[in-house]
């Protein structure tokens, strides 16, 4: 028996399927809108996220609406983020335990960039998001977008990022139609997305 | 070899299986229910996009490309992952795909393994693979733990669950839970789920997920879910294995600009959904620390090597052409007896078969009602109707050419080929109206009973079009 790489690619050889290609790319890679913040704020409501905007000072108004207690971020995010009135535990190293992190009401993180188009939010574990899971496993989750992080369409956002970086690609708190078609928002992801838009 | 999973064994032909699930009530009401609302709601979100149809034309171009040139950007995407820390392996088909991760498993010592909903694992036969091996596989997805925890079989590419309602659902979770669900209202079925899996979550070491695209250039693999269980699955344990077919590629980051407004759209009809995730080898401090990734043929290169067939290996798995399907609609995904149903199904299913001694497979092509609906809607504009025609076309011969199907399309060609003998046929059509009444035509002697056994076939007009237009036009 030879080896399953040479045979796969022989078949493939042989198959006859070689001819160039070229691919059309009429469709519409940038789009302007009269206000893409206010575009990102509505799509991203239309997913059952909370979206407030103000300033960064706002992250206590968010927190004491939800009587949250203990809080994680990553180590790295703006020390005044960390307003007072909370328990904030921070992922630095050594990284928290999973137990830890399961167990608190809630996290706190930017993001790397935003689409209006389709109301997302993209982490990619760079300034103020940490690892992938702290996003994951506390079942709120609290993310402060820029309006500079804010792009229209699919096409300009992919490109401000590094796919080498591992990406988080976040429309919405997690949600389910697998019975009946019905949407449930919250199943094993957040059950709650607060986004604070700031100025930036 | 062993068989090919991807038929389900002891499955009837379709008819058989169709008029089956056709007195199924029950079963007709979710679906309708259920195809209805999506549809509704795949149009508005695909009107929302003024360049829809460019979008189409370059993600079929792109699939195209990558289908022509699948060597290379194979060979790409084995040094791109490898070079960040990942492990490829190649697998020739089910058998040796399905020894890969037992082994895989098995050495990372895991008595289980979470899984990502995948349609590559389910079409090798995976789980039953891991369970004949002594690990258990745990489906994480909502609609395949119904499935697997209601000793099911999948129905819709999408929503395996489709077929069942949430009082069915509720019975089967009451049985299989130990906290079972108190009402059958989605929201606290959902919340049962969640109870039940979390600690498989948070505790698993092993983890097997499929992709839905990989990058050839930069060796990033991508999931789309909604619930959060990919992502659980996909940064939790230490080893993620990824199985994933060897056309799921698009050569660069900048061709999922494409993809990633294509498949929401046109699958669940979202205009993004809840969570994507994108990993290139492994992270250091973040994710998995060891990322094995498996190539799999399994009946793909027989297809490419098919001129008019390969264009179903574009295919992305959104499922839109189940949900516009009339068949679809009233037969639902498990008759077809494959993991592909629906006419999506109908064209690869029997392709990665590749067995022509296989009835079932081969009955999978006349599924359809040619209405092409399928094809309007399939976002990589994958000909549906053109492939099923072309596969009938193989189906008949294989079966050699004496048998009355072969002697009726040998007929229909002579006929069609002079103006004055189809002239000739018409009227002797419309004279058998005298026989057979103006109503549809219930049973037809033989060998036309062979059309009517599963259909009805329209009375004959009393004139025909040629004779109305020189009646009234010459």
């Amino acid at each position: 028996m030879g080896s399953a790489r040479e045979e796969i690619l022989a078949r493939i050889r042989a198959a006859g399927a070689a001819r160039p290609v070229t691919v059309p790319r009429e469709y519409r890679r940038e789009r302007r809108v009269a206000d893409p913040v206010a575009l990102f704020a509505e799509r991203i409501a239309d997913y059952r996220a909370v979206v407030r905007s103000g300033p960064v000072e706002l992250i206590g108004e968010c927190l004491g609406a939800r009587g949250v207690r203990t809080m994680v971020v990553p180590a790295d995010v703006p020390a005044h983020w960390r307003v007072s009135g909370v328990r904030w535990l921070v992922d630095d190293d050594p990284p928290l335990e999973l137990s830890v992190v399961d167990g608190v009401d809630g996290v706190l993180t930017g993001c790397a960039v935003a689409i209006a188009e389709t109301g997302t939010i993209v982490l990619d574990a760079g300034q103020a998001q940490g690892r992938r899971l702290l996003s994951l496993v506390p079942d709120y989750h609290l993310c402060v977008v820029r309006t500079d992080q804010i792009e229209v369409t699919v096409a300009q956002a992919l490109s401000r990022l590094d796919p080498l970086r591992p990406l988080t690609f976040i429309s919405g708190p997690s949600a389910t139609s697998d019975i009946e078609l019905d949407r449930v928002e919250g199943v094993h992801g957040p059950r709650t997305l607060e986004v604070l838009i700031v100025d930036g | 070899m062993g068989r090919n999973p991807v038929t389900w064994l002891g499955s009837p032909v379709f008819p058989k299986a169709a008029h089956t699930a056709l007195a199924d009530t029950q079963l007709r009401a979710n679906l309708r229910k259920a195809t209805t609302t999506i549809r509704d709601k795949r149009a508005s979100a695909v009107a929302e996009l003024a360049d829809w149809e460019e979008l189409r034309r370059a993600g079929e171009a792109i699939k195209d490309d990558v289908l022509a040139n699948l060597d290379t950007y194979l060979l790409r995407l084995e040094e791109s992952v490898t070079a960040r820390g990942g492990v490829v392996h190649w697998a020739r088909d089910a058998e040796e795909a399905n020894r890969i991760v037992l082994d895989l498993a098995r050495e990372h010592g895991a008595d289980e393994v979470v899984k990502v909903k995948s349609m590559a694992t389910a079409e090798i036969g995976l789980n039953e693979a891991l369970e004949a091996g002594g690990i258990r596989a745990v489906e994480t997805d909502l609609a395949e733990l119904i499935v697997q925890l209601g000793r099911d079989r999948p129905s819709h590419i999408l929503v395996p669950a489709i077929h069942r309602n949430r009082a069915e659902i509720r019975e089967i979770f009451r049985r299989e839970m130990s906290e079972a669900p108190v009402s059958d209202d989605p929201r606290e079925l959902a919340e049962a789920a969640r109870r039940h899996l979390r600690r498989k979550f948070l505790s698993a070491r092993v983890a097997v997920s499929g992709a839905n695209f990989a990058v050839a250039d930069t060796g990033s693999i991508v999931v789309v879910e909604s619930e959060g269980n990919g992502r659980m699955c996909l940064t939790l344990p230490q080893t993620l294995i990824t199985v994933m077919g060897i056309e799921k590629l698009v050569p660069s980051w900048r061709d999922l600009e494409v993809f990633l407004q294509l498949l929401p759209r046109s699958s669940t009809a979202e205009r993004m959904n809840p969570y994507t995730s994108v990993w290139t080898g492994v992270t250091p401090g973040d994710g998995p620390s060891r990322f094995h990734l498996v190539l799999l043929d399994n009946g793909r290169t027989a297809t490419l090597a098919d001129e008019v067939g390969r264009q179903a290996l574009r295919c992305i798995r959104c499922s839109a052409c189940l949900n516009v399907c009339p068949v679809y609609e009233r037969t639902g995904g498990q008759a077809y007896g494959s993991v592909y149903p629906g006419p999506i199904g109908a064209i690869l299913a029997p392709q990665l078969a590749d067995d022509p001694s296989d009835e079932q497979a081969a009955s999978l092509p006349y599924a359809s009602s040619l209405c092409g609906a399928c094809y309007e809607v399939c976002p990589v504009r994958i000909n549906i109707p053109q492939a099923l025609t072309h596969l009938r076309a193989k189906v008949v011969r294989n079966k050699g050419g004496r048998n009355p199907e072969a002697l009726a399309m040998a007929a229909a060609a002579w006929v069609f080929a002079d103006p004055r003998r189809f002239e000739a046929a018409q009227r002797a059509g419309s004279l058998s109206r005298l026989l057979t009444g103006a109503g549809p035509i219930g049973r037809l002697p033989w060998p036309g009973s062979k059309w009517t056994a599963t259909r009805d076939a329209p009375s004959l007009p009393k004139e025909s079009f040629r004779l109305w237009w020189r009646r009234n036009r010459g």
